[in-house]
């Protein structure tokens, strides 16, 4: 049996789904082709779930997940014993964990992360180093890099209200320094039990063996409450906003963002087919326009950030050393206006969706993938989505694009970042 | 009731099979030969054109990079949008990259596309023009991301530690300066356009569920164009490496950064010298995986950096052991004391048998998830045909995996961990 398997024209992923007693929701997607198994567990909490005094938590708890639970010192041995590789990503959504290991040996995914869903070791050790390695992880990525703060002041220029207004790694330095055991204990307990979290195990399995598995090693952990996400939900934009930096880089660059439907609306596929017009390889709008013809940028992007409430368009490029920032963001909004004016042609249209479909095979290609997309459209609500996208954005009109666009780069829904390069003047707000 | 305390049996990596699966040859009518592995359940594929036209070959600092990055920007019947355009709409990805010795561009595309996409790939290796106004933005836009480059610390410390292993005159030493890409003209490109790529040496390799008709295809494509087979290089003509005297460096490129990237290095044979596979272990064990002695001590015990690797490089003449982090300004020092502390431990002490095992296994287990899908097969079936080895290399490789011993593994430490043979560099 091959999978992924195509049924009239369409990617069929092929999974069964179960629910233990303790709430815990497991998927199986059976690929005999592979001699790997992956076990990803994805766990309901990211980062905007903490405490606005305490950001970067979730991300420093994911780290703690590896510094052994209650039966099991060690988490790297035992799995590189049995050929397994591992590792693990938090987002402002959820904390996604995955093993990939030979199939023969997928009891060991299991043991292991079982026992640590069941509890951490709570170790003062281990959260003492992991402080510290967070904290090289965010000087590393975020202050020692050229233009490194900048996702720092855009979101709090995005987001008055909304969690998204800080990063995964945190605000500050001195909210991970901080962190204490009580805290680690407290979180565990009451995001990382069954309930909030959901087990995918892909590759060569059966899903009897799966289910078999899963009752042995996950069936006993106690069930946890439900967390009901209760968030402050961002109210419309209705406002021009603007914000102007300088820091010691070499050019100029230019930032702005736009806030665009959640990943489960309908306006999703408009907007990530926008920005493939826009910024999508060398033949899109902004590439085309600003780098080559007008000469303004030598550099710019388009991507949105794709987030589960709603997110960000976010167009960013450099500026040509000489061009003003003024000049450049109004050659932007030429091309953001043709959007709003103008239906994009069917070929242009053809060409987007011809990409996705690219993309989306491309990425289904490793079983890993796979396992990981299936954790998330089931956060999202039904893992049988990962069957109807494409679906979707064949679905997405000219007409659609138009309007979703006058909507996007209306000016009142605009936040622009002037990011000079200069000596920062006393009093500048920064990272450090 | 379940023992949590005790792991489930495991199959141990010496009862794994590996098995690399083998390529299909064919031989275009001009002698290029097409490596082919045909694999995989999706209607996909990849192709590969590898032209010796590295920057080995160029004349001019960053020659051979301007020809791989312009190669999709014009020909004489179509400009650089139009060719863009032409691959996006086939949802198709046409890759460039220039190496040390070869450059290759890269066809992702579905199957139901590829005949609409191999004329024009085959367009672009015969007739690309280089405009002048497109050189003229590379010019520019190459010296503005260089200069972004330079203010990270990780950049500057890769193109120097290079530079003090191979010396600046070798190709594997040298690097951009910012006034190079002035000094790039048309004429130079295209010379080196036409006798690399359209009269030059060529290989392919051809990953995924293939068509029937590829191999046809492929011979009408590039069977008909002035391409010839590479022939082996004469290992007396080989440039010549030329190692920095000083051992150690600190260098200040941001006053104000906050970090130090580190880099420890040495050079090394390539992999051709009956070591290099045998130290391939060694080198899991010292800083190969997030198991090993580095990563465990100076970043879960000490928490002195996000990560730390150490690895041997993949270049064809020569290798070179490299370690590499970034740690905390204040703690630099004491990362290097440490890194020097693992090496003298592997020299001192035989690695016991549990982390032998750990580390066997778990390079057993990543070989076989690496070998899961035909762009995987492709990409390591790419490294032995370019290095010159075949199947017997990778089977030999996994012979000593499972059966060098504690005491070859601390005999290799005593020969090539010695700290007097590494280059030391800090940039902050």
């Amino acid at each position: 049996m091959s999978s992924p398997e195509r049924e009239g024209g369409q990617f069929m992923i092929k999974f069964d789904r179960f629910q233990l007693s303790n709430g815990l929701r497991v998927l199986v997607h059976e690929d005999h082709s592979t001699p790997m198994a992956v076990v990803n567990v994805l766990y309901d909490v990211g980062a905007r779930d903490e405490d606005p005094k305490k950001t970067g938590f979730a991300h420093l708890f994911e780290h703690l997940m590896f510094g052994g639970s209650v039966n099991i010192e060690d988490f790297e041995t035992p799995l590189q014993l049995a050929g397994g590789e591992n590792n693990a990503y938090t987002t402002n959504d959820f904390t996604n964990y995955y093993i990939q290991l030979p199939a023969e040996n997928i009891e060991t995914a299991f043991y292991l992360e079982s026992d640590r869903m069941l509890s951490l070791a709570f170790s003062e050790k281990s959260l003492e180093v992991q402080r510290k390695v967070v904290c090289e992880e965010f000087k590393e990525h975020y202050i020692n890099k050229p233009y490194g703060d900048v996702w720092f002041k855009m979101r709090e220029l995005a987001y008055k209200e909304h969690p998204y207004r800080w990063m995964t790694i945190g605000s500050k330095l001195s909210h991970i320094e901080e962190a204490e055991l009580e805290d680690v204990r407290r979180f565990f307990f009451k995001y990382y039990r069954p309930v909030n979290a959901i087990l995918v195990v892909a590759g060569k399995v059966t899903t009897d063996l799966v289910r078999q598995l899963a009752e042995k090693w996950f069936g006993e952990i106690p069930s946890g409450e439900k967390y009901i996400r209760n968030l402050p939900q961002e109210p419309r934009q209705q406002e021009v906003r603007k914000l102007e930096v300088t820091a010691d880089v070499p050019l100029d660059a230019l930032y702005k963002s736009y806030p665009m439907a959640s990943r489960k609306e309908p306006g999703y596929y408009v907007a990530d087919l926008i920005t493939e017009v826009l910024g999508g390889g060398g033949s899109s709008r902004l590439h085309q326009a600003l780098i080559k013809e007008k000469k303004l940028f030598s550099q710019i992007e388009c991507y949105h950030t794709g987030s589960v409430d709603p997110g960000l368009l976010v167009i960013e490029g450099k500026l040509i050393k000489g061009v003003s920032l003024e000049a450049a963001d109004k050659a932007v909004e030429v091309e953001l206006q043709k959007m709003q004016s103008e239906k994009v042609s069917e070929k242009e249209l053809t060409k987007v969706k011809n990409k996705t479909e690219s993309a989306i095979v491309f990425e289904d290609m490793s079983v890993m993938n796979r396992a990981n997309s299936l954790a998330i459209y089931e956060l999202l609500g039904d893992a049988d989505m990962m069957n109807t996208e494409l679906g979707k954005y064949q679905a997405v009109t000219a007409d659609d694009i138009l309007a979703a666009s006058r909507q996007l780069f209306d000016p009142i829904n605009s936040n622009t970042l002037y990011y000079r390069s200069g000596q920062p003047k006393e009093g500048d707000p920064h990272v450090k | 009731m379940l023992n949590r305390t005790i792991a489930p049996p495991i199959k141990d990596a010496k009862e794994f099979d590996l098995q690399l699966p083998l390529y299909k040859k064919q031989v275009l009518r001009n002698g290029i030969e097409v490596y082919t592995i045909d694999l995989g359940n999706e209607d996909a594929l990849m192709i590969t054109w590898i032209f010796d036209a590295g920057n080995s070959y160029e004349k001019k600092n960053g020659l051979a990079a301007a020809v791989s990055a312009l190669l999709k920007n014009g020909t004489s019947s179509r400009t650089a949008y139009n060719i863009n355009e032409h691959f996006e709409y086939y949802g198709a990805y046409l890759s460039r990259a220039s190496h040390h010795e070869t450059a290759d561009i890269t066809l992702h595309c579905l199957n139901k596309h590829v005949s609409q996409l191999l004329p024009v790939v085959a367009e672009l290796i015969s007739d690309s023009v280089f405009p002048e106004e497109e050189l003229a933005i590379y010019k520019k836009n190459g010296q503005q991301r260089l200069q972004v480059n330079l203010k990270k610390s990780d950049f500057v410390a890769g193109r120097l530690i290079e530079s003090y292993l191979y010396g600046f005159e070798h190709p594997y030493g040298k690097y951009s300066m910012l006034e190079d890409f002035q000094h790039l003209q048309r004429e130079d490109l295209l010379s080196f356009f036409q006798q690399y790529y359209s009269h030059g040496a060529c290989r392919m390799i051809v990953a995924g569920k293939l068509p029937a008709t590829l191999p046809e295809e492929l011979d009408r494509y590039f069977g008909g164009l002035p391409l010839h087979a590479p022939v082996p290089q004469d290992q007396s003509t080989l440039p010549k490496i030329i190692p920095a005297q000083q051992k150690k460096y600190d260098i200040v490129n941001d006053p104000d950064g906050v970090q130090g990237s580190i880099r420890i290095a040495r050079n090394f044979p390539n992999r051709h010298h009956p070591d290099f596979q045998k130290v391939q272990v060694l080198n899991n064990v010292f800083g190969g995986f997030f198991g090993s002695r580095l990563m465990t001590n100076i970043r879960e015990d000490k928490g002195y950096t996000y990560g730390i690797y150490s690895y041997l490089l993949n270049n064809r003449q020569e290798s070179a052991l490299l370690i590499t982090t970034e740690a905390g300004k204040e703690v630099c020092r004491a990362t290097i004391e440490e890194v020097y502390k693992e090496m003298q431990l592997l020299r001192e002490e035989p690695i016991d048998e549990e982390e032998l095992a750990m580390a066997r296994n778990f390079t057993i287990g990543t070989i076989l998830g690496d070998l899961d899908g035909p762009f995987q097969v492709a990409s390591r079936w790419k490294n032995l045909i370019l290095n010159g080895l075949d199947e017997r290399y990778f089977y030999e490789g996994i012979r000593i995996v499972k059966t060098i011993t504690p005491e070859e593994l601390q005999e290799l430490a005593q020969q090539y961990l010695d700290p007097a043979a590494f280059f030391e560099l800090v940039v902050i």
